[in-house]
């Protein structure tokens, strides 16, 4: 106790003496103290890094300057929904101008940008700054870190998507719309954007740990993203108008977001924003089903594969 | 603390450690090896993170194959390479680190800057690390190991990159965390010369194979031989040759430190004792010469090389040798 009071003075003293020297007798009073509290493990030490690497994909607990995408996107993202809830309400219509499931199909541009900026930070970084060897030298393992990093995007991406649909949701009840058709509708927005984080995710982070350069992730994410989506959008509008609708449907497993389209047409009520409105059938939604589960499942695999290659 | 058993690794092209049985105990220990030579992978094994090809290991009596996890909760890592982002102030980087340590989030505070003020670090810890010196950085590395308060810290090339002085101060900390904080230290170098001064205990590997395991003392006692040099004056223009003659004739045999560099203006001779270093400072008076220098030379890498080895490698030895003392010891 004597100690500590000692040391409690010492800044007192600095005032008169160079700051230096008032420092320096703090040292030697207070002394090493040891830990003797507890020391919570692996479990504890992922859902830091979970929250840790969530907050960071909103930019807190990181510079000002990282503040300003992710904020700006989700801004973007919000806005149009309270724009539409504003219209429903005050022309008191009788339904919402878009459908919940729609909204992320509508927004993609933005959600793509994101998971762009957002993946490679959350792991680029620690690749880049060989970060990774100091939480592999702690007692959590390879499994921990992939799941850690995969969960906080995940719902990073969830927040994104959902709160825009809450905001729908909240409006429409507002605006007195049908209670029943407005849950169950906003429910199978909720499931549509939970397998789109998942996905979108998944496909952002492999990429992202591919490299240890950060733009060059950034690059990779929005091309492979966009640009599938892009493709698959033209080709899909030849085939459709050469009257070769059958093929429409199949076309639309190649890009990400043409995925959550089919599958929420097939299963979620949604109307599909496939050219001609050709979505895939309930057979073919199966397929389109498989097809995002084994994405996901193979981002995991993927990502357990690279980190366990990287170790110390 | 550690324990190995004819603990062997295997890559397809190398073989990076070769049957290395070693027991290291409390306190500072120094493991000193070229580059290459097969510390790092050691230190991946008692992390449990790499898997021997052969043989067993034990770092505070659990087996490294099965409780890797357990051990890593008590023992810190301070990585030979960067490590800190640079867009972090060191207190966020040390008490994310903490936690992921396992520490609750008000102790990975509280812990976090107790250890930054220990490793010497200030007002500076609020401001990102991009704008650390080396050896500013050196400490955050060092604090991320020590945050958690283990019972043993691997240290991996700590004065790395650093000046002479973050040299001594980094060698001060490490004597430090042993005897201020109680934590036992494993502590890797090229450099014997610097491991001597603050080891209580030095490990020799080479090609992966265990050299030499003993107390520093051991070194110390073998190595008491002085390097002096003089001045040259009017009355003796050669002034080491005068030097050395004067001392033949009291019965002090000198050698000249060939190989060394200087080489023609140092010599060496063996100390037997206090009486020695009076003998030189009063010859040297006598002629009237000024003394530059007269230190302590300290074995090095390369010697412990050559006693072990007299007959194979000698010349590769001796460059080795050449290269160990340009670094200064």
């Amino acid at each position: 106790m004597a100690v500590e009071q000692h040391g409690a003075q010492a800044p007192a003293l600095a005032g008169e003496h160079p700051a230096r020297a008032g420092e320096q007798s703090r040292i030697h009073n207070i002394g090493y103290r040891s830990y003797d509290g507890p020391r919570l493990g692996r479990a504890y030490a992922r859902r830091s890094l979970y929250s840790q690497s969530l907050r960071g994909a909103y930019g807190l607990g990181r510079s000002a300057k990282s503040k300003v995408l992710p904020m700006l996107l989700f801004a973007v993202m919000c806005v149009p929904a309270a724009i539409m809830v504003a219209v429903a309400v005050a022309t008191q219509a009788n339904d919402l101008p878009v459908k919940y499931t729609d909204y992320a199909v509508i927004m993609q541009a933005v959600i793509s940008l994101y998971v762009a900026s957002q993946a490679p930070q959350s792991v680029s970084r620690d690749l880049r700054f060989k970060t990774v060897p100091l939480y592999f030298s702690r007692p959590i393992e390879t499994a921990d870190y992939v799941r850690a990093k995969f969960a906080a995007l995940t719902s990073a991406l969830f927040v994104l998507t959902a709160v825009p649909l809450v905001v729908l949701y909240v409006g429409a009840l507002l605006a007195e719309l049908d209670f029943t058709d407005q849950t169950k509708g906003f429910a199978q927005g909720l499931v549509s954007v939970a397998l789109l984080s998942l996905l979108f995710a998944g496909i952002g982070l492999v990429i992202s740990a591919i490299t240890p350069r950060r733009g060059f992730g950034i690059a990779a994410v929005i091309a492979v993203l966009t640009i599938s989506y892009g493709a698959v959008s033209v080709v899909q509008a030849i085939a459709d108008v050469q009257s070769s609708t059958g093929a429409v449907p199949w076309l639309g497993l190649f890009s990400p977001i043409t995925l959550i389209d089919g599958v929420q047409t097939a299963f979620l009520g949604a109307t599909s924003a496939f050219p001609g409105g050709h979505g895939p059938s309930s057979g073919q939604g199966v397929v389109y089903l498989l097809f995002v589960l084994g994405l996901i499942a193979g981002s995991y695999g993927l990502l357990m594969r690279r980190y366990r290659k990287v170790g110390l | 603390m550690i324990a190995t058993e004819s603990l062997s690794k295997r890559f397809p092209r190398v073989t990076a450690l070769d049957r290395l049985s070693v027991d290291i105990g409390p306190g500072v220990t120094g493991l000193v090896g070229a580059n290459g030579a097969g510390k790092s992978t050691l230190i991946k094994i008692l992390l449990g993170l790499s898997p021997a090809s052969e043989g067993r290991a034990e770092v505070l009596g659990l087996d490294v194959a099965t409780k890797g996890g357990d051990i890593r909760e008590r023992v810190g890592y301070m990585p030979e390479h960067d490590c800190l982002p640079p867009d972090v102030s060191a207190t966020e980087f040390v008490v994310h680190m903490a936690r992921m340590s396992g520490l609750p989030p008000t102790a990975a505070r509280e812990r976090t800057a107790d250890t930054l003020r220990h490793v010497g670090l200030y007002e500076e810890r609020y401001r990102p690390i991009g704008g650390y010196s080396t050896g500013m950085k050196q400490r955050v590395k060092l604090a991320q190991a020590l945050v958690h308060d283990p019972q043993l810290v691997f240290l991996d090339e700590p004065t790395n990159g650093l000046d002479p002085v973050g040299r001594d101060e980094m060698l001060g900390l490490i004597r430090r965390i042993h005897t201020d904080f109680g934590i036992s230290v494993l502590v890797t170098s090229h450099l014997l010369g610097e491991l001597e001064r603050t080891c209580d205990h030095v490990v020799v590997v080479d090609g992966g194979k265990l050299l030499r395991s003993s107390s520093t003392t051991d070194f110390t006692q073998s190595t008491a031989t002085l390097a002096i040099e003089v001045t040259d004056s009017d009355e003796h223009p050669d002034g080491t040759r005068a030097l050395r003659e004067a001392l033949h004739s009291r019965g002090v045999t000198v050698s000249e430190g060939s190989g060394l560099p200087g080489a023609g203006h140092v010599l060496l001779l063996t100390a037997q004792g206090e009486e020695t270093y009076d003998l030189i400072r009063d010859v040297v008076a006598d002629l009237g010469l000024g003394l530059v220098r007269m230190e302590q030379r300290r074995h090095h890498i390369a010697e412990v090389f050559q006693d072990n080895d007299e007959q194979t490698g000698t010349a590769s030895a001796q460059d080795a040798r050449k290269e160990a003392v340009g670094h200064g010891g």
